[in-house]
């Protein structure tokens, strides 16, 4: 039996269908309950619906034998999992952004907003620029409209939200897309189940593609 | 009775120590303190590991060890005979995973001096006599970095490449190790093999000997060869396997690394690996391998659930002279019981209530 966490939500649901489409669906999950737990014991598959950003961590700690996560959520907490396939869905990217017309002059310690701490950290030491990380929770876009800080690192999909508050993507950090991720030990030890899994979603992904 | 008092990974640190005993590892006791310097010199050895640091009484900055290796390996005397040392202490670090300092428990081995084909093959056998000794159901995965240094350094794309690479590999990642050699425009044919490179020894060097070309990999690919041959005729021969998902952190492994899981515990219980860089590095000629054991992963698998706290409750008062109670307890420890004399029950969970309470005893 496989353990597979799935991100709540929209990017959830879509990746349930790809799922569902490669041959492991569990028709008990479309049902309109609370359940958090669906099973379907001929397919060896039991699904979980998980909070997005703790896809991780039940992979990591091998509660969930694989799961499916965003990018974004792997480069900040570096959970140390295999990452077998881009499901190329959930498109975006992780980018920085300021008001219209921002331009660092390098003369001052950068003042940036985010939610992903160690993301913007790695971004910034690698230029080996002097930052002032302020974590939010939300609503990051309003911290340089209110001068609490001059940037912001964080996910840009449409970029409307960004248009929306006069700011605009200065550059983009990562690429963003959902992934598989498999525990480790997990992988060792129902190394058939898993391979099977990852070679029908790749199989369904490539033809996906091709149309 | 008494075989009950060890926890599980109590009674495996001691299975190991005497393990090791018997292939001639002696014990190494040492200090819980070390100075700072050690692990500032050699802060990739810790792989980013936050440390625990204070003043001595003289004013030097100390820290509480967060590694056992480094202590090991600087007293090292490049000696004629091989050193082989076991050792079973607590550590100290935060890692990235948890909140705050953490003491860990570790039982390991390490063999330092002119090594050779027999001593990384009796580590390795001793890696996986220890996990058999947690559990039947393991599995000891073993790589060769020196392949894939080698593998790396021929598409000469730099430091930034190589790390970017191996971390790639040790993933299992496929679609970024495209992309990555895209970036640098360099073919990724060689290194995406490597992720497919995984499972029974014997198939595995099959597969990546076409990919061992240069004289280096070529040393390499001997050395993991010849050490597979020896593990094929050993009883854990079915346990092991090769992946080259198993990349040794930091710079100082370049040879044979290897990392084991226990089927439940979903983060490898030892890792070890030849690590001769590191004494270079501290200016000395002899080799070393090595691994660690994480017994704190083992304390959360192996919990057993009690019903009871104790098999007797003796409930006693003021009118129950201390003979009596006496007599009543040790009549129940002698047989084989665990009692506890309380006032008041509690909440303490017991098979059985004795209650001498009322009775005037004195």
């Amino acid at each position: 039996m496989l353990n597979i966490a799935l991100p709540k939500g929209r990017l959830g649901e879509k990746v349930y269908a790809m799922f569902e489409q490669a041959g492991y669906e569990c028709p008990s999950i479309k049902e309109n309950n609370r359940k958090l737990i669906f099973e379907n014991a001929e397919k060896g598959v039991r699904y979980f619906w998980v909070k997005p950003s703790d896809v991780s961590i039940y992979v990591e700690r091998g509660a969930a034998d694989v799961g499916v996560c965003g990018k974004d959520i792997l480069a900040e907490y570096d959970p140390d999992v295999y990452e077998l396939l881009d499901f190329k869905t959930g498109v975006c990217r992780m980018a920085v952004a300021g008001p219209k017309n921002f331009h660092d002059d390098g003369q001052h310690t950068l003042k940036v907003a985010t939610k992903f701490e160690n993301c913007a950290k790695a971004f910034y030491a690698k230029k080996g620029r002097d930052i002032d990380i302020i974590k939010l929770n939300g609503s990051i876009e309003i911290a340089p409209i209110l001068g609490l800080s001059d940037v912001i690192v964080d996910i840009v999909e449409t970029g409307t939200t960004l248009k929306e508050n006069n700011l605009d993507v200065i550059e983009t950090v990562f690429p963003i897309s959902a992934r598989l991720i498999v525990n480790k030990a997990s992988f060792k030890f129902k190394t058939a189940a898993v391979e099977d899994l990852t070679a029908k979603l790749r199989t369904m992904l490539e033809e996906k593609e091709r149309e | 009775m008494s075989e009950n008092i060890l926890r599980k990974e109590e009674k495996i640190a001691f299975e190991l120590r005497a393990l090791y005993q018997k292939y001639g590892y002696l014990p190494y006791k040492m200090s819980k303190f070390e100075t700072y310097d050690l692990y500032a010199r050699n802060k990739e050895f810790l792989e980013g590991a936050r440390i625990v640091t204070f003043n001595d009484t003289d004013g030097k900055l100390m820290a509480l060890k967060p590694d056992i290796t480094l202590s090991i390996v600087k007293n090292d005397t490049d000696g004629e005979a091989k050193r082989k040392v076991y050792y079973n202490e607590n550590v100290y670090r935060a890692s990235k995973k948890t909140d705050g300092f953490k003491e860990l428990h570790q039982v390991g081995i390490e063999c330092i001096g002119d090594l050779d084909l027999y001593d990384v093959y009796e580590t390795i056998c001793l890696a996986a006599e220890s996990l058999k000794k947690i559990s039947d159901r393991f599995v000891l995965d073993i790589s060769h970095v020196g392949i894939l240094t080698a593998v790396l350094q021929t598409l000469n794309c730099g430091k930034e490449f190589e790390k970017a690479a191996k971390r790639c590999l040790s993933e299992k990642n496929l679609h970024e190790l495209q992309t990555l050699c895209d970036t640098y425009g360099v073919s990724s044919e060689k290194l995406t093999a490597f992720v497919g490179a995984y499972g029974a020894p014997k198939t595995t060097l099959a597969k990546i000997e076409p990919l061992c070309e240069g004289a280096d990999e070529e040393t390499a690919f001997a050395e993991l060869k010849a050490l597979c041959a020896l593990l094929e005729k050993t009883p854990y021969a079915d346990s092991i396997r090769l992946d080259f998902s198993v990349t040794g952190g930091g710079n100082y492994y370049d040879n044979v690394v290897f990392k084991g899981f226990i089927d439940g515990i979903g983060e490898s219980v030892l890792s070890g690996g030849r690590y001769d860089r590191l004494l270079a590095r501290m200016g000395k000629k002899s080799g070393a391998i090595g691994f660690a054991v994480y017994l704190d992963l083992l304390a959360n698998w192996a919990r057993e659930y009690r019903e009871t706290d104790v098999d007797v409750v003796v409930l006693y008062d003021e009118n129950v002279c201390v003979e009596t109670l006496t007599t009543a307890v040790n009549t129940l420890i002698a047989e084989g019981n665990s009692v506890s004399a309380q006032k008041a029950q509690g909440e303490l969970r017991c098979k059985r209530l004795v209650d001498l309470r009322g009775a005037k005893t004195c």
